[in-house]
């Protein structure tokens, strides 16, 4: 076993020494190779966390939102859906939401006004998101207007801006009291924008929605799931996107290290010979040229890997933000909580280390097999 | 050992691309031994297959037809694994261009043979300065080989093909590259290490290594053929 270990001890040593001799060589193919990865790992990384977020945010959603139609068109929800909608058995809880949207031409941003039913604002105030704060330059106590679509200013004073932590989806909040909202958007009492339920049973939810269709026709009941799968797949087809941006450049990279790693040159041939011809075994040579393959895909996956995860998880992934987030005027700005999928792990590595070490192998087996007395005759 | 013979040859033909219409016997019908600790320089013209007959010798190729003993047991038929082991225990080559890995230091080339026997590091490179400095080499140890002169080139190669404290010693054309001082310093080198007991076969058309005293034994070849052992 101790002869075992020293043999494979000289054999990196002697890999080390190999990778240095040809240090141009290595080092741009270890930089192309650590950026293929590194870009392929972000989209990855990135999209992945993207991904669970959403799942945890969307996990304390209702199960249930319905929604109220005219000619394949949201409408509010006239006075009287509530109660219907309580005689509906398994709904165990329901409220009337309060929600839309309003144009800021100051900032050129769309906002997101709300009269929420778990937090108590008092009228005259608002409570707004992170975005706001940093676009209009609001803090507590400021006052600020807004312009109805009637045509009159309405003005609040911001008593409270809302933490960062929840900024993916508070970023462009206004909340403001329900008598306010109905005021602003001339909402009468007892409409609603849509209806949030739970259900007691979750097997059930399938049920109710389909109840909910037959007591009111004219409403569109949109499931937690639907949504969730919805984001899984808008996320997916970002993350597709990139990749096929991205494809030209991993196909060049694909012809660049096959080329590297299967082409050998004369001179690696020659010392090839000479190994054999001094006693070092096929295998040996094989092996030796194993681990330089496997030195540089490996390396250039870690580095490549941390390089992502920073990026991602440090640095906001600036460069593909873009892209993967979507569009927006008003950005969320926000950190992803670091999280690492083993199969994704699993899956670059295949992708990236694999396929070189094997190309690194198949022309080296070529070489190491050739008879050794070649090298008495060069 | 002494008086034993090292390597047997018999019957031994070697054809090169076999089959084809370019096919062509390089040796042809080799009988010959190999005496232990003595000195056996094989010598003809170009294309008499003095290298052919240094390869099979020096298990680098084996016979097309024929038999190779060596120390009295057959290893015409051994796979090329346990040649190649051979090969690195018995065996120290000394190619004729040197054949030295470019862009590794002096005692880097040196310890290379050893590193398949799994030696610790610190021993190999204990013994490749002992053989460094036997050759007065020693203040060369940490030198890029391509920045050696021709025969301090030689001498590295000498010392690598000791690394492995071999039986047998294998040369071919030593001092094909060497100017006549350098020559008279590597019939030096192969005094000593004759002295020291070890088998050594070299292949030459130098005058200067063929008639010198250092050598016991000539073999001369043609066509493919041994025709004068004196």
């Amino acid at each position: 076993m101790r002869i075992w270990i020293e043999k494979q001890k000289h054999l990196i040593d002697f890999t080390l020494a190999s990778l240095a001799r040809r240090k141009a060589k290595n080092l741009g193919l270890l930089a192309i190779y650590t950026l293929l990865v590194f870009v392929l790992a972000s989209v990855a990384l990135y999209t992945h966390a993207l991904r669970v977020e959403a799942q945890k945010v969307l996990a304390g959603s209702p199960e249930i939102v319905l929604q109220r139609l005219i000619a394949g068109r949201h409408d509010l929800i006239p006075p009287g859906y509530l109660e219907k909608i309580g005689r509906i058995r398994g709904v165990q809880k329901m409220e009337g939401r309060l929600w839309g949207y309003y144009y800021d031409s100051v900032v050129k941003a769309n906002y997101t006004f709300m009269a929420p039913r778990d937090m108590k604002i008092e009228r005259g105030e608002i409570v707004v998101g992170p975005a706001l704060e940093r676009s209009r330059g609001l803090a507590a106590g400021n006052g600020i207007s807004f312009r109805a679509y009637t045509g009159e200013l309405h003005t609040f004073i911001v008593a409270d801006v809302l933490p960062e932590t929840s900024e993916l989806v508070s970023a462009d909040l206004v909340l403001m009291n329900e008598e306010d909202f109905r005021a602003f958007f001339k909402i009468p009492e007892g409409y609603y924008n849509d209806i949030a339920m739970n259900v007691a049973n979750p097997q059930e939810v399938r049920n109710v929605a389909i109840k909910l269709l037959t007591t009111l026709p004219d409403s569109r009941p949109i499931l937690r799931d639907e949504v969730l799968r919805t984001y899984a797949s808008i996320f997916d087809w970002r993350e597709g996107l990139m990749l096929a941006l991205l494809s030209a450049a991993i196909l060049a990279f694909g012809i660049f290290a096959w080329e590297k790693a299967a082409g050998l040159s004369a001179e690696e041939k020659r010392e090839i010979g000479i190994l054999k011809a001094i006693g070092w075994e096929t295998n040996d040579v094989i092996k030796m040229k194993f681990w330089e393959g496997l030195l540089i895909s490996l390396t250039a996956f870690l580095v490549g890997y941390v390089a992502a995860y920073l990026h991602v998880f440090y640095f906001g992934a600036s460069l593909f933000e873009p892209v993967l987030k979507g569009w927006a005027v008003l950005y969320p700005r926000f950190s992803l909580p670091p999280h690492i999928d083993g199969l994704q792990i699993a899956t670059l590595f295949f992708f990236t280390v694999v396929p070189y070490t094997a190309a690194v192998l198949v022309p080296i087996w070529r070489a190491a097999t050739t008879d050794p007395d070649t090298v008495m005759r060069s | 050992m002494a008086g034993l013979f090292m390597i047997e040859l018999k019957g031994i033909r070697k054809a090169f691309n076999q089959g084809k219409h370019n096919e062509y016997w390089a040796l042809d019908g080799i009988d010959l031994t190999i005496p232990a600790q003595q000195v056996t320089a094989l010598k003809g013209p170009s294309g008499s297959g003095k290298t052919t007959l240094l390869t099979i010798l020096g298990c680098l190729a084996r016979p097309t037809e024929g038999r190779v003993r060596l120390k009295g047991e057959d290893i015409s038929g051994l796979p090329e694994r346990f040649l190649t082991e051979i090969r690195r225990k018995t065996f120290g080559f000394i190619f004729q261009q040197f054949n030295l890995v470019r862009g590794l230091s002096a005692i880097e080339n040196i310890i290379l043979p050893a590193y398949p026997e799994g030696q610790p590091r610190k021993d190999l490179l204990e013994k490749a300065e002992a053989l460094l400095a036997g050759v007065n080499l020693g203040h060369r140890r940490d030198a890029k080989v391509e920045w050696l002169s021709g025969g301090e080139q030689q001498r590295v190669a000498i010392c690598r093909a000791l690394i492995n404290d071999p039986a047998i010693l294998i040369a071919d054309e030593p001092t094909a590259n060497l100017d006549t001082k350098l020559s008279k310093e590597f019939l030096g080198i192969l005094e000593k290490l004759a002295g020291q007991g070890r088998t050594i076969i070299l292949t030459s058309h130098d005058p200067l290594v063929v008639e010198s005293s250092v050598v016991d034994r000539v073999v001369t070849l043609r066509d493919g053929r041994i025709v004068d052992q004196t």
